[in-house]
């Protein structure tokens, strides 16, 4: 019994001390981080986090953040919603056909679209562009989204809906006022397993987001720790990276179990 | 049904399958298009080269190189992450509060978790030499990311590290559901806790295990982020942490060599696709009905 416990306070150890201590080390000056990486900081220099937001642009880069992210994560719920109510819910030629082709999506690696990608947002004048990466990032999640809700929609019972057509609703009516709603709690596990997978992304920007003013976090923190070897502000930098991991600290102590529930939805599913 | 059903149906559809097409599925088309050309990104075209691609892409030192440190967290990631998280499963079973923990990496960015990695690796001032030296062990301090030995060794432990809470979770969810009177009558036929493990417990979560195994063996196949941020060059020293991804990556978009890149594209589909087939097979049991 004594065991068990011992190796899981071990683990919690192993996942926290990392984290604990990048943050620490965020108020510590360089020559304190360089001496001894384990002693506590003599006195908190916030003025760390305030170079880094500044300086180091990385305010910027969550700005940025927030409206990609943002913006795909409203398309691609918008669109993925439609596309799987009208598969689920409707009987015409090409349905099944056009429901495969979607959700293979999934089987692709994305590295095998890389390139070709690139030039198709190159040709589109749509590279460093907040509106392309909103339409890259909405496009590459509609595959998982639409496979999910498809599903869902289609064990809401058919009941209401038939009501409400008798009633006179339109088809868009129909979908906004009756599905929509009733689909709610399968929306929200979608919506978070994009908003992190999209808030985490960073194969994509790399290529198709080449100008430093427009970074997201995940490529500004990157290239800074890349560039780092040659001016080095360790101190900043341990700030950058704390600055990255507080919104999601913070977003996962609020909602912690429906993020663990809606991650996990697409394992079990 | 009601009039006006393919007026909706193609309004509602047009714009997703739209941006589908132009930005998921044109791309892969032409990707495997491209493989067979010797494409280097200007407007003078691509000129078919057939098979040959391909034919220099398995005599390329790097290239299999990094097939060799794919195959290598192939194997030793999913089984690392999974030993590990079975274990914390059977051993939180009702204490929550370990999962909220184990949990958070998940959440991460790779990129995140690869800068954060890279401190705790860095020689003088990182976390961990600082740790062997407090503890007495400080012979076996080293620059870990910059040894060919022990660079994809360090890139694999980040690996486990910021998998295992995710399986953790999994795992648990899939115990809960294991029917209590099984465990009972197991612990009163006085069965160990180590033989309730092995023939109870596992073989009644399997399908999650299997899951695991073939989502662990695809991420396996990427290490791209961690290795592109970590490890210097990047690619680590003498190439030591090269990965399909990096190579892609860099053919692409550092040498033009676009039709090449995409060759690699192709070879990584392919794995992807027979690991998630081998996985699958090789992971099969019969299925345990509880009734």
């Amino acid at each position: 019994m004594k065991m068990k416990h011992l190796v899981l306070t071990l683990w919690a150890f192993v996942v926290t001390t990392p984290l604990l201590w990048a943050f620490m080390s965020s108020f510590k000056t360089d020559s304190e981080i360089f001496d001894s990486p384990w002693a506590l900081p003599s006195a908190v220099r916030v003025e760390n986090w305030g170079r880094a937001w500044e300086q180091a642009s990385m305010g910027k880069y969550l700005l940025n953040t927030v409206i990609i992210v943002g913006g795909a994560l409203v398309l691609t719920m918008l669109l993925g919603a439609l596309v799987a109510y009208c598969l689920a819910r409707y009987t015409f030629p090409g349905n099944r056909a056009i429901y495969y082709t979607l959700v293979a999506g999934m089987l692709f690696p994305v590295f095998l679209a890389l390139v070709p990608l690139f030039f198709v947002v190159n040709q589109l004048g749509m590279l460093g562009t907040y509106h392309g990466l909103i339409l890259v990032y909405a496009a590459y999640a509609l595959p998982f989204t639409v496979f999910f809700l498809h599903g869902f929609f289609r064990s809401l019972p058919s009941a209401v809906a038939e009501a409400a057509f008798i009633d006179g609703a339109s088809h868009t009516g129909v979908f906004f006022r009756v599905m929509l709603p009733m689909a709610r709690p399968g929306m929200v596990s979608v919506a978070i397993f994009n908003f992190v997978g999209l808030w985490n992304q960073y194969l994509l920007p790399l290529v198709l987001n080449p100008d430093p003013d427009g970074y997201v976090l995940t490529q500004g923190l990157a290239a800074l720790a890349i560039s780092q070897g040659y001016k080095s502000d360790w101190s900043g930098l341990f700030a950058g990276l704390s600055i990255a991991i507080l919104p999601v600290l913070v977003a996962y102590l609020l909602f912690q179990r429906q993020i663990r529930a809606g991650l996990t939805a697409g394992a079990v599913k | 049904m009601r009039h006006g059903k393919y007026r909706f149906l193609a309004g509602a559809m047009a714009l997703p399958l739209l941006l589908y097409g132009v930005f998921v599925l044109w791309p892969y088309v032409q990707a495997f298009y491209l493989a067979f050309t010797d494409w280097n990104g200007l407007s003078s075209g691509a000129k078919f080269t057939g098979t040959e691609n391909f034919t220099k892409l398995f005599s390329d030192p790097l290239f299999l190189a990094a097939l060799r440190h794919n195959g290598l967290m192939l194997v030793a990631v999913p089984l690392g992450t999974i030993a590990i998280a079975l274990f914390l499963s059977a051993a939180t079973q009702r204490t929550k509060v370990y999962r909220v923990v184990y949990f958070f990496p998940q959440l991460l960015s790779v990129a995140i978790i690869a800068v954060l990695w890279q401190f705790i690796y860095t020689p003088n001032s990182g976390l961990l030499n600082g740790l062997l030296r407090g503890i007495g062990l400080g012979s076996w301090a080293k620059s870990w990311l910059a040894e060919p030995n022990f660079a994809l060794i360090a890139v694999m432990v980040v690996m486990v590290w910021s998998a295992v809470g995710f399986y953790v979770v999994l795992f648990t969810a899939a115990m809960e559901s294991i029917p209590g009177d099984i465990m009972e009558a197991a612990l009163i036929d006085g069965a160990s806790p180590a033989r309730i493990f092995w023939r109870i417990t596992v073989p009644l979560i399997w399908d999650s295990v299997q899951v695991a195994f073939v989502y662990l063996g695809i991420a396996a196949l990427d290490g791209f982020a961690l290795v592109q941020i970590m490890t210097v060059g990047p690619g680590g020293p003498d190439g030591s942490t090269e990965v399909m991804g990096l190579g892609l990556w860099r053919n692409a978009f550092t040498y033009g060599k676009f039709g090449y890149a995409c060759a690699m594209g192709v070879t990584i589909f392919f794995l992807t696709l027979s690991i998630a087939a081998l996985f699958l097979k090789a992971t099969k049991r019969d299925q345990v009905e509880l009734a």
